[in-house]
């Protein structure tokens, strides 16, 4: 037969267990927000100098400097999206790519707790990921053609510092029209020398054919310029994280 | 050093405790004696009851004079945080779990000791940082990060009026939980960032998550502090700030050492409970109780947030502001 209670002790194991009921809900909740980052559910572009994926959850204290400095706002705090790893900063290189519009690496030297290592003083050490040509039939360049107009259309809010206009300051990419005999914009835009270059799509190619495929070399820091430019919808390249950390 | 300890245990959530009768001084036990006098006794009730005739307290009253200046206060350090990013003032950049203030590193010191245990390495601008915030908040009481600039805070002062007059209304009952649970959470939270390698807790921390939501913009997480409202609202009583955050808790530490404390005189106060009534805290207030005292003069424990409500609801002045040490010149 159960002990036979008190009220006032009734009352207190009725407080402990609504306590004890209470705060492994809080505690439940912290974790499910952590399961997807666990879980890897979500690949993000992590901003230039970024740890490896576990150690940049590991020491980033969300204070959202990296955000503060970037001159183009590439730089956002995950809210929900990014897989709920909530404050932790990530790039969308479709929307506004880094283009180191700052000569890099501002975001790095503002991280307080070094989770963008400060061992990068340099964009061409950079490694947030790596350019693929996702959709090759989409591409332009490979089926010969060229591009005029606005890279995104007249709406796009995306900002590029082209150094020709304005050593200091980016402007938005939609008041820079384009007039192409051939689409090369992930090549022109690129701001790493060497990352990227159009290619003959085979060695015996026709003189006359002037189809070109765009070739993602080693330099390339994934920094998404490439695809925030691509004028085809969706980007027929993008990038793909690196959830290694920098190399040096 | 025993009221230290008994102020951390406090703190860490144990129960308030009869005292035996030598815990008490000799001057505490001689105003003890001499209020239980009967002709005391009927003075203290004549006094209430003069008192309770008074029209009720209304915000715009003076005697909230410490609430304006706190609300003020958290109003001020967070649209300084908004302000330096929007304008570009870059005063302080950042949000409140780290910022740069005007170039040095600031960091809270519970963000900085979850970043420390999911690391597992100690970054040198963080422990510069969370120094310089520590002393700071050292300096005025601990916990006076809570009532003076948790932006949470603000929000949970709002839920708490508004529980208040459903509860007063009788639709509702509060739920008071185990104050332990807080010193269980801090334990599991602390494990979890070691064990994850991941700051589990800054994920449903509703302190950042508002101080980003202020600079960065609002977001789906605010979800989760309106859950944490809507708990306080209809069922417990400051549920985040008592029984949950361990950012107070880390900030206690500090507070039991502070040097700026409420100071309790046992001499002036007739034991109605009013202050214990608003504390945030209230078990920090058990001396205010009849015979409980252990000393004429007392300062207020380690959990303590500096808010000063229960000065302004002593209708009798027994509880101040103190800096210890200064010899009452302060």
């Amino acid at each position: 037969m159960a002990k036979k209670l008190s009220p006032k002790q009734m009352r207190e194991r009725r407080v402990l267990l609504m306590s004890a009921f209470m705060g492994a809900g809080v505690v439940g909740c912290g974790l499910l927000a952590y399961l997807p980052l666990h879980q890897q559910w979500e690949s993000l572009l992590r901003p230039p100098g970024a740890l490896a994926e576990k150690d940049l959850l590991a020491s980033c204290i969300k204070c959202g400097q990296c955000v503060q400095v970037c001159p183009v706002e590439a730089i956002v705090l995950s809210d929900g999206e990014g897989g709920l790893g909530i404050g932790v900063p990530y790039i969308d290189a479709r929307k506004q790519a880094c283009d180191f519009s700052c000569d890099a690496t501002q975001c790095v030297l503002a991280c307080p707790t070094g989770a963008l290592s400060h061992h990068i003083d340099k964009k061409e050490q950079v490694n947030m990921g790596v350019a693929r040509l996702a959709r090759p039939n989409a591409c332009l360049a490979r089926q010969g053609r060229g591009f005029k107009g606005k890279a995104r259309g007249a709406d796009f809010d995306g900002l590029h510092r082209y150094s020709e206009i304005d050593r200091w300051n980016p402007i938005k990419i939609s008041d820079h029209p384009y007039d192409l005999e051939l689409c090369d914009l992930c090549v022109r835009e690129c701001p790493i020398e060497d990352a990227i270059s159009l290619e003959p799509l085979s060695e015996d190619q026709a003189a006359d054919d002037k189809s070109r495929t765009p070739v993602v070399h080693d330099k390339c820091v994934g920094c998404g310029m490439c695809e925030m430019i691509c004028p085809v919808e969706s980007a027929a390249i993008v990038i793909d994280q690196n959830r290694e950390g920098p190399k040096v | 050093m025993r009221g230290i300890v008994q102020s951390i245990k406090g703190l860490l959530g144990g129960a308030p405790r009869k005292q035996s009768q030598d815990e008490f001084t000799e001057a505490a036990r001689e105003l003890h004696r001499f209020k239980r006098q009967p002709e005391e006794r009927k003075k203290r009730i004549a006094l209430i009851r003069e008192e309770l005739e008074l029209p009720k307290l209304s915000f715009t009253h003076h005697g909230f004079k410490w609430r304006k200046w706190r609300w003020a206060s958290i109003t001020l350090i967070n649209m300084l945080f908004v302000v330096s990013f929007h304008y570009d003032v870059q005063l302080v950049e950042g949000a409140l779990t780290a910022s740069r203030f005007v170039g040095f590193h600031m960091a809270d010191l519970n963000s900085a000791l979850q970043i420390t245990l999911a690391h597992k390495h100690v970054v040198i601008n963080l422990v510069i940082g969370a120094v310089t915030v520590g002393i700071l908040w050292w300096l005025v009481g601990g916990r006076a990060f809570c009532s003076w600039a948790c932006p949470y805070h603000l929000l949970s002062e709002w839920a708490e009026m508004a529980h208040l007059w459903i509860v007063g209304k009788g639709w509702i009952k509060g739920h008071p939980l185990d104050r332990r649970m807080r010193t269980v959470l801090y334990v599991v939270f602390a494990l979890l960032a070691l064990g994850t390698g991941y700051t589990v807790f800054e994920s449903i921390s509703p302190v950042g998550i508002l101080s980003r939501a202020l600079v960065y913009g609002v977001g789906v997480a605010m979800i989760w502090v309106g859950v944490l409202l809507f708990i306080e609202i209809f069922f417990v009583r400051r549920f985040w700030c008592r029984y949950v955050c361990p950012i107070g808790m880390t900030y206690g530490f500090l507070g039991s050492v502070a040097p700026l404390v409420i100071e309790y005189k046992l001499e002036d106060c007739l034991h109605e409970g009013e202050c214990r009534q608003v504390c945030l805290v209230p078990h920090v207030l058990e001396m205010t109780k009849k015979s409980r005292a252990e000393d004429a003069v007392l300062s207020i424990g380690a959990d303590c947030t500096r808010c000063g409500m229960c000065i302004e609801a002593c209708p009798t002045g027994a509880l101040n502001f103190k800096i210890r040490g200064s010899g009452g010149l302060l």
